[in-house]
């Protein structure tokens, strides 16, 4: 029998096979980065239960598919993935299997503006972008945020000038097309002093079989910057889904997020925020989930300034016998007066064999605070039921109707309409039981 | 109004129930008849609010004895929603509220559920819209109203409002409504109170449960009902509830005890 540490070590040996074909960068730093991250993968292990951030979601299946990085890129047409366009969001990069498709994207550089493949971005913004790509993800304690960092290529870029208010959302969307490839889809978001961008990142799948993306989001907001995010994981049923974000609001800037899950076998978000002075933030999310899904959810909302405020509302609907993992972290360090941090945790439990671990955590080193925070975990309550009947709808119309309710709470809290009806369809569709 | 030959509605004859094991109503007895307006009053914890949600069919309480007859159907027999459909309506004491779900789709929903059930044509949503705009003005609702997720954030009067907008549309032979005048100020009740006079009529018949008086001074009732402890003792005229404002519940206890005495 071999010890834990050799299985590991071959599988991420056996994942970064692929990383030295890698052409190199113009950029020494962004070349001494990836180096780093690459021995950082060599110090590092994959987590397993025994680690305390792990210690409800199992990944040891995904230990057992040989992954690759992609080898022959698959050529698609606009036909092909045209069902997944937002109609508002005309300014779009595609990613498939993790490799920018120049074709089907239409992204902007215009009046300062950036909206393209990293390297198209060089030119004109490598000394703006080296302080933060990289540097916000802690990748040197985390295994696939250093994978990632190791096979840094492809990613989307974007960033915003001073003042300007970018009108149209901006589509990222990352397509899987081929069986056991890993994918690394990276983000780099710059928002500069007053500006306004809203940005939805969109996974997607064009196949049922099992494959690994590994994602790493960096955004960054200068002051009084204002930023929507919008993240959509509807990965196909074999999928599994690691992804980590990092943001970093400057002073009074303004993130608002609504991060939803749908897909993947097993996924697992990581979002780590941090606020300055007078910042603000509202980070939503919703798991739905059935069969036998796991969709885990990790937030850490730092308030290391005072006069912040954060806001969470997390939800997690789970059926069969999915397992729904939350664990949301509030640090108010010591000096953070003033800071006002809501965080509310509420999981619907549809089955008697679905699960759910909430552990909402409050770390508080000031005292002149005003955090809440609260979890319930519950079936649909019957009172709300019989009201619902006591109307004329059926209990099945009535059940599935607040059920829906439960996650178009969330939903509708995202600001591009075309999608929040393609979303709130997608949760109707879920949600239905048939009588 | 109590008009001359009009049709019986609900027949209710000596009925008990529980709630976890607790008896609450111990025999009571109603008779309702289309055009009536009743009024139940009586003290906390007698047993009114049970009585009303046992009417619309309410699982957590269970009937352990007697009879409820509504146009000849047996009430009991039916689930909640088949009670609706069938034109019984209660208005909540606190209705729900539903983040998630818009009050025009809801509205839409049950109101298009009903109608179906009773064969007659759904509405479109152009169609009924117009509708539930005319019935709204009846509660001199607001129109956005409709936009708004069902009950979230309503006020304590606007959510009752809602209750009797619903009661518009639905168009029951029974309405129940119960406490419908907690948490009303005097403007919200005696719009909400308007409502239900002007849907009143010769073929329907309504049951307000209450506390207080207050609500009877705008909706004046044909009969008043004191219930204790889950039975109806005294039944009078609409002045019995000025007698109940002035002198309170405990003397109808009193008066009727003596009545039981002098009869055994």
């Amino acid at each position: 029998m071999s010890a834990p540490g050799t299985i590991n070590a071959g599988y991420l040996e056996n994942l970064l096979a692929g990383q030295p074909h890698l052409p190199a960068s113009p950029l020494a730093w962004l070349n001494a980065l990836r180096a780093e991250a690459v021995d950082r993968v060599g110090v590092l292990t994959v987590p397993t239960l025994r680690d305390e951030e792990w210690r409800f979601t199992d990944i040891s299946q995904l230990t057992k598919i040989s992954f690759h990085p992609v080898r022959a890129t698959v050529s698609l047409q606009a036909a092909d993935i045209e069902r997944f366009y937002i109609e508002e969001a005309t300014t779009r990069l595609v990613f498939v299997d993790g490799v920018y498709t120049p074709q089907l994207s239409s992204g902007i550089t215009d009046n300062g503006v950036a909206v393209v493949n990293l390297e198209a971005g060089f030119a004109a913004h490598a000394t703006a972008i080296e302080p933060y790509l990289g540097r916000l993800t802690e990748f040197r304690d985390n295994v696939f945020a250093a994978l990632n960092t190791a096979f840094l290529h492809d990613a989307a870029l974007i960033v915003v000038p001073r003042d300007i208010s970018v009108a149209v959302p901006v589509h990222l969307l990352f397509i899987a097309t081929q069986k056991d490839v890993v994918s690394y889809p990276r983000c780099l978001l710059l928002a500069e002093s007053g500006s306004a961008v809203t940005v939805i990142e969109d996974y997607v799948s064009l196949q049922e079989d099992a494959y690994f993306t590994n994602a790493v989001t960096e955004i960054a907001l200068v002051d009084n910057a204002r930023v929507n995010h919008i993240r959509v994981q509807r990965e196909g049923a074999k999928a599994f889904h690691i992804a980590n974000c990092a943001v970093t609001l400057a002073r009074a800037s303004n993130y608002q997020s609504v991060s939803v899950a749908f897909g993947a076998r097993i996924s697992r978000y990581n979002l780590n925020v941090q606020l300055a002075e007078e910042a603000e933030c509202a980070v939503d999310g919703l798991a739905l989930i059935s069969g036998r899904q796991l969709a885990d959810t990790h937030t850490c909302i730092d308030h290391a300034k005072p006069h912040a405020v954060s806001h969470q509302m997390h939800k997690c609907i789970v059926g069969g016998s999915a397992h729904a993992v939350f664990n949301g972290k509030i640090k108010v360090r010591q000096g953070a007066q003033r800071t006002d941090s809501r965080q509310s945790s509420r999981n619907l439990l549809l089955t008697g064999k679905a699960h759910v671990d909430t552990k909402p955590q409050l770390e508080i080193f000031a005292d002149d605070v005003k955090c809440t925070h609260g979890a319930t975990i519950g079936q649909l309550d019957n009172e709300e039921v019989f009201y619902l009947q006591s109307r004329g709808l059926s209990e099945t119309v009535a059940r599935n109707m607040l059920t829906y309710a439960f996650g178009a709470e969330i939903i509708e809290r995202i600001p591009i309409s075309s999608l929040k009806c393609q979303l709130e369809q997608t949760v109707l569709e879920q949600t239905t039981v048939q009588p | 109004m109590i008009y001359k030959d009009s049709k019986i509605l609900l027949e209710v004859r000596g009925l008990c129930a529980n709630v976890s094991g607790t008896e609450i109503l111990k025999g009571l007895d109603l008779t309702v008849k289309s055009g009536e307006i009743h009024a139940i009053m009586g003290p906390n914890g007698s047993g009114k609010s049970t009585f009303s949600k046992i009417l619309a069919g309410h699982s957590a309480y269970e009937v352990t004895g007697g009879t409820v007859m509504f146009e000849g159907q047996n009430l009991l027999d039916l689930a909640p929603e088949e009670r609706a459909r069938a034109g019984v309506f209660l208005a909540f004491q606190y209705p729900i509220e539903i983040p998630g779900v818009g009050n025009s789709q809801f509205l839409r929903l049950t109101y298009n559920t009903v109608q179906t059930h009773c064969g007659k044509e759904e509405l479109d949503p152009l169609e009924f819209d117009d509708y539930v705009r005319e019935k709204m003005k009846l509660l001199e609702m607001s129109p956005d109203f409709l936009e708004r997720s069902v009950n979230e954030g309503f006020s304590g009067g606007e959510k009752k409002r809602n209750e009797i907008l619903q009661m518009a549309m639905l168009d029951p032979r029974l309405a129940i409504l119960d406490e419908t005048d907690s948490g009303l100020d005097i403007d919200a009740l005696r719009i909400v109170a308007n409502g239900v006079n002007q849907l009143a009529n010769k073929d329907n018949a309504i049951v307000l449960v209450t506390h207080y008086q207050r609500l009877l001074n705008y909706i004046v009732p044909d009969y008043v009902h004191v219930m204790e402890a889950g039975r109806i003792i005294k039944t009078g005229g609409k002045e019995l509830a000025l007698e109940l404002e002035s002198r309170g519940y405990d003397w109808v206890g009193v008066e009727n005890k003596a009545a039981a005495r002098a009869t055994a």
